[in-house]
């Protein structure tokens, strides 16, 4: 390999060649601040657009101070990185970007995560001469089901861009307007919600500060709970339990499903329910749907498309409504788990407890942006009474644990309520990519063969290679699996199957990059996919220690078939957990 | 007389043709028809011939008798009399703004005199959208010798050689790049073409392209065999209509004489052009900001390296070139980089093309040898300034050069002599001032442009230029204070240092030169609270002397908003307090009795 040798601040480092100056400094023990840059690990993408100039340097000889997020090493370079020069530079392009920022980080939703306010902290900025006479840019707020932009925020970091584009491909957000007036918006400058945007909210994920933020709905959860008449009641997704302790300081990876069950109960749910128990239910239907397809597929039945594509991901399901409305009858009609688990309880559970839907209240608690969005769609309602009425994200979740004084790390555990509560080791995975499928191939090769399973942990379907794909043996016919996560890769295996080219039975699709627990209503984890990893264990060590790991074998999952639904798959079945999708391919629209 | 050696050449440039020039062609064509002489004088539309102020612009052929400001309705007499009778008509003739003498000739005009025209050399001479006409002005000579008998690597040695450095702003050795481009292998290749001249009142690009198109087509098939390229791109901005269709009609030809496209002139070298339109944003210029809008992406740039030549278009690597450093190709092809750099100064070859703007005599385009001093372009061929004024500073290099001073006036004009006044080259505007201009005033009036044509991208750029325009509107309103100029220092020197791209780099460039060279006006405007040049209206009072005031109450009736009261035959009074200071009573009053202060 070969290698360039420089000097920075005075120490000697050699470092391969393509190194950046900010790379090799941190190599050094040398912090050069950084705004705008950020690194994606695994995906192998780094958002330099050296826009902030926040961490300018000065290289000997050159005429200007060059970013070191975007200056590669040379041999020779002698580079000052604090020196008064920068120092004074940095300071006043600081006072620059906070010159026209809005101060209300009394009630911004970012503050005390905010990288611009840290970074205000971190340079020692009192003041901003000049602020008095300092015009704002100033843009209209947007507010959509899932997602607010206030970009009176935004400082042009383009990071949201770099996720909607190149890691995405949705494309739904780029720099618009110039000089002062320059921001970030969709095409023709629409709202959120006329664009393409699929709600997957990996640009909330990275934004820095307040610019792109979630719909926050805790407030319409305490006012259900705070309702007399209302029985409310919660159900977790399985990714949740895996990053939420990252709020209340532990370990990424460290698992608090039974601290949740006691906060949320603590926080006045009347049943605390897990998501786990309709991920359960999801495979019985869509395990059964596969089967179905692939026996009439295989019969010669042309009506039977393949390969059958997971349907959980409300992001995805926006995705390909978007981008491959021709392919619409493609994916299995299951509902994700989040409406199952809503169908279910707002029929099957309001008839046990005997409360009328209207005063029942599901909340859910999910990674996820796009779950806001799902829940509001117009077919998941009866009478415009939601079967999920309010989806709280986890980074709200610890906020509302927060504001009601609970010490989330001093909790006993608690035990999900019965019977929606109930789940095995295979609706945990579908935390993490590749745990849908895993999921299934358990119980639709147990139901298919009519065997058992020698072995539960299918490790070839796990990782974070951004496209998978491995062949199961179904007693002797070979089931090829595809796997993708982030939907720039999934539209790699869009386009082989709107080309025909495609060799898989199955497909799993999770909008965001390590599946739902990189979600976009996540703690931030700031592109370190190591945080991503930690999580991922977590689910997978959840699963082992589980005493049924193949959702065919839950014991309430077999109650519900036997007292309400009859079979998988059945006209009931059909009613309350299928559905189909639309055409959502948007036309420019002028006027809004 | 000989009537049929005559030629009647018409300014065709933009200017000249808005005003009423393709009337003027029009009614010269029927008058000739008229006297049955329409098969032995040609009318030429020709390109620029740089006198825009004074257009339209007819020169006759032979005598190059040069008429100015005509009408359509001249025509028939410029026939009757001219061509008809060999008289030349007096009134439409050039008349000295010293020495109030009419000049007959193009060549007397001391405009013309330091003149040296090789990228110009066409405009004004040949019709453009006529390649035989090119042809016979020796277009694609050079490029038949290139291919004949030169190996790429002479060609870049012969442009090397001749001490050419880019016409565009920044002034880069251009046969270094073309060797930098040569080397980097690649499938592909490209040649782009920049024309996407943005500095306001610049418009020696598409004067070129207007009247001499063959003059960069045929440099850039030059250079795509230089560099082993065997596709052009020419990058000009949407506003440009009659430079694109001169260009669309030059390419069309060419190609018909097989001079761009597959084996061209049978040398086996396949090379052609394509036309890109900009909308017109200034940072388009910037060459990465340029290729991304090529590419259908926002126009914004991006961090060199890599630069162009090892990435650009499409990742491949590609030469950008500015028109005019395209139109000095062929010349330096045919007679040589000796002949080249035996014009110019030490490290300055060739020429320069100007653009006259502002408080000068004759404004127009012209080209003089590199090393021509300010004092020689503002006074000898500039004419000096109008109505006799003082003259106080000299902008170069477009909205982001800096101001030169009198104490620059004999500083021979060249690249490292402009960036060591604070200024720069730029693509060669040059507005003049005089002393009743403001400089302070002059400073926020190009900052306003560059904050409009920021792209964004980059924090000091989009934020700190608009911070800088909103101080010094702060200043000229009488708001200012002393600790305000270390502001404009700081926030200037840091905006230069930090910025991403040339325009932020360059941006603070006319509030620096100014306060270097004006400290004392900016002082005035933040401690006396005083605009010295009368200009910034919030810092002035219009006073009435009493001593002259003969109470006539022309000035108090004159008034809109009832500032002015006093008796009749009575000294009247202007209260500041409701004045708008529009300045009618001033214009009003015949005694001289209201002054600014």
């Amino acid at each position: 390999m070969e290698t360039v040798k420089l000097t920075i601040d005075n120490k000697t480092a050699e470092v391969p060649k393509g190194t950046t100056i900010n790379k090799a400094a941190r190599q050094l023990g040398i912090d050069i601040p950084t705004l705008c840059w950020m690194e994606l690990h695994d995906l192998n993408i780094e958002n330099r657009p050296a826009g902030c100039r926040i961490c300018v340097v000065e290289v000997q000889g050159r005429r200007n101070l060059a970013p070191s997020c975007a200056t590669n090493c040379e041999n020779g370079m002698v580079v000052r990185t604090h020196n008064t020069r920068v120092l004074n530079a940095r300071r006043t392009v600081m006072e620059f970007i906070l010159s026209d920022h809005p101060k209300d980080c009394l009630i911004c939703p970012k503050s005390g995560n905010c990288e611009l306010q840290a970074m205000a902290h971190q340079l020692g900025i009192r003041e901003i001469p000049g602020q008095e006479i300092a015009a704002m840019s100033t843009y209209r707020k947007d507010t959509s089901p899932s997602i607010i932009r206030d970009l009176d925020k935004c400082i042009l970091c383009r990071r949201c861009e770099m996720m909607c584009n190149t890691v995405q491909t949705v494309g739904a957000l780029s720099a618009v307007n110039r000089g002062f007036m320059a921001t970030v918006a969709p095409a023709f400058e629409q709202n959120l919600e006329h664009s393409t945007c699929t709600y997957c909210g990996q640009c909330v994920a990275v934004c820095p500060t307040g610019a792109l933020t979630e719909v926050d709905n805790t407030p319409d959860v305490l006012r259900a709970l705070a309702d007399p008449t209302k029985t409310v009641i919660v159900q977790t997704a399985p990714a949740v339990r895996a990053a939420l302790g990252e709020l209340f300081g532990m370990e990424p990876g460290t698992l608090v499903t039974g601290k949740m069950v006691t906060a949320l109960r603590a926080l006045g749910f009347d049943y605390v329910f897990d998501t786990d128990f309709a991920a359960d239910l999801t495979i019985m239907e869509e395990g059964t749907e596969l089967l179905g397809r692939l026996t009439r597929h295989l019969k010669g039945d042309k009506s039977a498309r393949l390969p059958i594509l997971t349907s959980c991901c409300p992001g995805w399901v926006n995705f390909f409504e978007e981008y491959f409305p021709d392919l619409k009858d493609v994916p299995s009609t299951s509902k994700s788990p989040q409406q199952m688990f809503g169908a279910i309880a707002k029929t099957y559970f309001a008839d046990k407890i005997k409360v009328n839907r209207k005063d029942l209240v599901v909340v859910s608690i999910m990674p996820c942006l796009a779950k806001k969005y799902e829940c509001q769609r117009e077919e998941f309602s009866v009478d415009n009474n939601r079967d999920v009425d309010f989806s709280i994200s986890t980074r709200e979740l610890a906020s509302f644990i927060k504001q009601a004084n609970i010490d989330l790390n001093n909790l006993e555990d608690g035990e999900f309520d019965a019977p929606l509560g109930e789940s095995t080791g295979a609706g945990v995975i579908f935390g993490a990519t590749g745990g849908v499928i895993e999921a299934a191939v358990r119980t639709a090769y147990e139901v298919h063969t009519g065997k058992k399973l020698d072995r539960l942990d299918f490790t070839e379907l796990r990782g974070l290679e951004g496209v998978r794909s491995a062949t199961i043996d179904f007693d002797g016919f070979p089931i090829r699996i595809g796997i993708a996560h982030g939907l720039g890769n999934a539209r790699k295996l869009l386009d082989d199957v709107r080309s025909g080219r495609s060799q898989f039975h199955a497909i799993e699709v999770m909008a965001c990059p390590g599946g739902c627990i990189g979600g976009g209503g996540q703690p931030l984890h700031h592109g370190n996919s190591d945080i991503i990893k930690a999580r991922a264990a977590a689910i997978y060590t959840e699963d082992r220690k589980k005493p049924l790991r193949k959702s065919h074998e839950n014991p309430f999952i077999i109650k519900l078939y036997e007292e309400f639904l009859g079979k998988p798959n059945s006209e009931k079945a059909h009613h309350l957990l299928h559905t189909k999708y639309f055409d959502k391919k948007k036309k420019i629209v002028v006027k809004q | 007389m000989a009537k049929e050696n005559m030629q009647i050449m018409v300014c065709g440039g933009t200017g000249c043709k808005g005003s009423q020039g393709e009337a003027l062609i029009d009614n010269l064509k029927l008058e000739l028809e008229a006297n049955a002489l329409e098969n032995d004088i040609r009318v030429v539309r020709t390109g620029c011939f740089g006198l825009c102020e004074l257009g339209p612009i007819v020169k006759v052929l032979p005598g190059e008798v040069v008429y100015i400001k005509v009408t359509p309705d001249d025509a028939a007499e410029i026939v009757s009399e001219h061509i008809m009778k060999g008289r030349k008509v007096e009134r439409l003739l050039y008349s000295d703004p010293v020495t109030k003498k009419a000049l007959i000739s193009e060549k007397e005009l001391a405009m013309h005199k330091k003149q040296l025209r090789i990228v110009l050399r066409n405009c004004g001479i040949i019709d453009p959208e006529n390649i035989d006409d090119a042809i016979a002005h020796d277009a694609y000579e050079a490029l038949a010798r290139v291919l004949t008998g030169m190996k790429p690597v002479d060609v870049i040695k012969i442009i090397k050689d001749s001490g050419l450095r880019g016409r565009g702003g920044g002034g880069f050795p251009t046969g270094l790049k073309w060797e930098i481009a040569h080397n980097n292998k690649s499938d592909e290749k490209y040649v782009v073409c920049n024309a996407d001249e943005g500095d306001p009142g610049a418009f020696m690009d598409r004067s070129v392209l207007e009247g001499d198109p063959h003059a960069v087509l045929e440099a850039m098939a030059i250079c795509g065999y230089s560099i082993e390229a065997h596709k052009g791109l020419i990058y000009i901005r949407a506003e440009y209509p009659l430079a694109v269709a001169r260009l669309k009609t030059a390419m069309q030809q060419a190609r018909e004489y097989g001079l761009l496209g597959k084996n061209i002139m049978g040398s086996g070298f396949d090379f052609d052009i394509e036309i890109r339109y900009g909308a017109g944003a200034f940072v388009c210029g910037e060459e990465t900001a340029l290729i991304h809008s090529m590419e259908g992406l926002r126009g914004e740039p991006t961090v060199k390296p890599p630069f162009p030549a090892e990435s650009g278009f499409l990742g491949k690597p590609t030469n950008v070139n500015n028109v005019e450093t395209f139109a000095c190709i062929s010349p330096i092809i045919l007679k040589g980089s000796e002949w080249f750099s035996s014009i110019g100064s030490a490290k300055s070859k060739g020429t320069k093309v100007f653009a006259l703007a502002g408080k000068i005599n004759n404004v127009g385009l012209i080209e003089v040898p590199m090393g021509t001093t300010l004092r020689e372009v503002i006074f000898e061929i500039g004419g000096g300034i109008r109505e006799g004024r003082k003259f106080k500073a000299a902008q170069t290099g477009g909205p982001s050069g800096g101001c030169l001073t009198e104490k620059h006036l004999d500083t021979p004009i060249d690249f490292d002599n402009l960036i060591a006044a604070g200024s720069m080259m730029g693509s060669g505007g040059l507005i003049v001032m005089d002393e009743d201009d403001c400089m302070v005033s002059v400073a926020k009036f190009f900052l306003e442009f560059t904050v409009e044509e920021s792209c964004g991208k980059c924090a000091p750029c989009r934020i700190g230029n608009k911070r800088l325009h909103e101080l010094l509107e702060h200043i000229t309103k009488g708001k200012g204070v002393p600790a305000d100029l270390d502001r404009l220092k700081n926030m200037s020197l840091v905006i230069k240092d930090t910025s991403l791209c040339g325009l932020g780099q360059s941006s603070p460039n006319p509030v620096l030169s100014t306060l270097d060279n004006f400290r004392e006006e900016y002082e005035a405007h933040v401690t006396a609270k005083k605009c010295p040049a009368g200009k910034c209206k919030d810092l002035m009072e219009y006073l009435i002397i009493s001593a002259n005031c003969v109470g006539c109450t022309a000035c108090a009736r004159v008034c809109p908003v009832g500032a002015i009261t006093g008796e009749r035959k009575e000294p009247h009074l202007i209260n500041p307090a409701i004045c708008i200071k529009c300045g009618a009573c001033m214009e009003k009053c015949k005694f001289d009795a209201i002054i600014i202060q």
